[in-house]
């Protein structure tokens, strides 16, 4: 870890004390986790504090942690513990030249909700919209929680670990009722390439 | 006959000024725009939900695909990313290669972007000139990759392949005839690198051509000054990057202040605008292709000068070459394994970001050591920009909405993913 960063977590444990839920340093990376109750009082002290200043939100996007690990890609009903749902920012100091990124999951998978971080960075605007839009994660205090990618009408959140490749409807004009209609997907989800997680050091020579 | 205020104008989808497939509903107080809510999505494909489905080396053609107009900067991102979480080392030729076709393909886009920008608010001649280089460019590309525009080049780990020795050139047909066959193949007598550099040497005339066309023009500056003003606090609020910020003042670029690759042996310069409109943002593009020809030309100079590997040696994550692997059994096995199953990534997360032609382009990768990536996020500068449409539009008149979109340089590809 360079010493710049090294700066970085020791700026962010003064500021932000009990608030930090973890701090992770790797390749060259600085992840915080924050508890989801912290979420927007810290996103505030990491703008405005003197020695983190991060006058910029590149990116948020949610993530889906319900397959983490998993060998295959179908999608297994079981109950879920875990937090499933995160949201994640990466956010950039133009003035000291570092990168955060910050993750905060939501506490009900059924229902998750974090909040908005439009007020402070004004660019989270339309990235919540697309959390929204495809994780179904709520974020409280946004203005305009409207879908913004999927078509108008649709159903369910399609990035979700559940939610099929192919989804569930299928379009096209219908001659008879000279109409595009929707209908149930007829095509079968398959996979060419199966998704594998080799043991540490597979295929090294020696090994087999 | 009751009196009406304001009402809602639909601009798009299928609208030529809205780059693409924009649907714009802008709520009209007589000609001025009081609210502009931009619909997006008409062009998601899911990138990121399909590259869950398939292995690393599968993904690499979609992210040519996402600003089809500067193609082979996407891929570069998510060849970084993934370089990061396997920490390889990529060979230097390699790296010059990929800075030298990211500047070309900043030129590429550039030229799009001022060419398209000019024929919106009305001069047509423009886009003419800046096709004619862009088709130099993208003969560059098919001599390299294979293909005009979706090159699928760069590799985790390295390019698919080294430089072509000689240019292909020009044949006689119905549509050519020998006179310009000889003109047109003047250029292209000699190997890649001689073509290019012979490029960086026109095109600054090129560069002075445009100027001459535009930056003293009375209709352009009159369609573009005072347009869209954001300061520079806005421009970080809204999360701008690249061209964008530059043009509020910002002097912000990822090739200086957290340089990648070999940005930081080349010598080049940051351009910034001052009023932060649509003709410094202008002004702000028309520099930069000039200074991305002079890295150009630095790069043509050192890749003459070192032949080497272009991708590295490590077979669980660059193929073996055909003749090894026709000869030797573990070579065979490599590059089946290779095919079949793909690279398996070690469990982590990175993120990198790149100056695209359009602003920091970045792709955030989750793995968690499986051969397909758990969560890829694209992070494109075209949809932050477009997301401050409202803003930069509100109190503007409806033609002006068409130079926003068009100094904006959206494209929907980039936009929707």
């Amino acid at each position: 870890m360079s010493a710049k960063l090294e700066k970085l977590c020791q700026n962010l444990r003064s500021a932000l004390g009990d608030r930090v839920g973890s701090i992770n340093c790797a390749l060259d990376e600085v992840t915080l986790v924050v508890a989801v109750a912290d979420y927007s009082a810290v996103a505030k002290i990491l703008r405005d504090h003197p020695d983190l200043r991060f006058e910029q939100l590149i990116d948020l996007c949610g993530v889906d942690y319900a397959a983490y690990g998993e060998v295959t890609s179908a999608w297994q009903e079981e109950p879920a513990v875990a937090p499933r749902f995160a949201a994640v920012s990466h956010l950039l100091s133009i003035s000291h030249n570092w990168r955060l990124r910050l993750r905060v999951f939501a506490a009900d998978n059924s229902f998750p909700v974090v909040d908005s971080l439009t007020p402070i960075w004004n660019s989270a605007n339309w990235f919540e919209r697309e959390a929204f839009d495809l994780f179904g994660i709520l974020f409280e205090g946004h203005t305009d929680l409207r879908r913004i990618l999927t078509d108008y009408g649709f159903i369910g959140h399609p990035f979700r670990k559940d939610f099929p490749i192919s989804g569930y409807v299928e379009m096209r004009y219908d001659a008879d009722q000279k109409r595009v209609i929707y209908q149930p997907v007829t095509i079968e989800p398959r996979e060419v390439t199966p998704r594998i997680i080799r043991e540490e050091n597979y295929g090294d020579s020696g090994r087999g | 006959m009751a009196e009406i205020q304001n009402y809602t104008l639909n601009f798009g989808p299928q609208h030529p000024a809205a780059h693409g497939v924009l649907r714009l509903v802008l709520e009209l107080d007589g000609e001025m725009v009081v609210r502009a809510d931009p619909h997006i999505g008409l062009l998601h494909r899911a990138t990121e939900k399909l590259a869950e489905q398939k292995t690393f080396l599968q993904s690499v053609p979609y992210l040519d695909r996402l600003d089809y107009t500067s193609m082979l900067i996407n891929e570069h991102p998510y060849v970084m990313a993934i370089e990061r979480l396997l920490g390889i080392e990529v060979p230097l030729r390699a790296q010059y290669i990929r800075v030298m076709f990211d500047e070309i393909t900043r030129i590429h886009n550039h030229l799009l972007s001022i060419g398209t920008q000019a024929l919106d608010v009305g001069a047509m001649t423009m886009v003419l000139y800046t096709f004619r280089e862009r088709e130099d460019i993208a003969d560059m590309m098919e001599a390299t990759t294979g293909a005009r525009m979706h090159g699928a080049y760069y590799r985790p780990g390295g390019v698919y392949r080294d430089l072509p020795g000689q240019m292909p050139r020009y044949e006689v047909n119905k549509f050519k005839n020998a006179k310009t066959v000889k003109s047109l193949n003047e250029a292209r007598s000699g190997s890649l690198l001689d073509f290019i550099e012979d490029f960086t040497n026109r095109f600054p005339g090129y560069c002075d051509d445009y100027e001459t066309l535009l930056t003293d023009n009375r209709i352009w500056k009159q369609r573009l000054v005072d347009i869209g003003i954001v300061s520079a606090e806005r421009a970080l609020q809204l999360g701008f990057t690249g061209p964008m910020l530059r043009g509020s003042g910002v002097e912000w670029d990822l090739r200086k202040k957290q340089p990648y690759e070999v940005y930081d042996r080349l010598d080049f310069d940051i351009p910034v605008g001052t009023n932060g409109d649509c003709y410094d943002r202008y002004l702000v593009r028309m520099e930069e292709m000039r200074q991305a020809n002079r890295i150009i030309k630095q790069c043509v100079a050192w890749l003459r000068e070192h032949p080497g590997p272009v991708i590295v040696d490590n077979h669980k994550v660059a193929p073996p070459p055909r003749e090894k692997m026709k000869g030797s059994m573990e070579e065979l096995i490599h590059h089946f394994k290779l095919f079949t199953e793909g690279i398996h990534v070690p469990a982590g997360e990175a993120y990198a970001g790149i100056e695209h032609a359009k602003g920091e382009f970045g792709v955030y990768l989750i793995s968690d050591g499986a051969n397909k990536p758990y969560r890829m996020k694209l992070r494109s500068a075209a949809f932050t920009h477009l997301s401050a449409m409202d803003e930069m539009a509100k109190g503007h008149m409806i033609a002006d909405a068409v130079t926003i979109i068009g100094t904006m340089d959206i494209v929907f590809g980039d936009v929707d993913r």
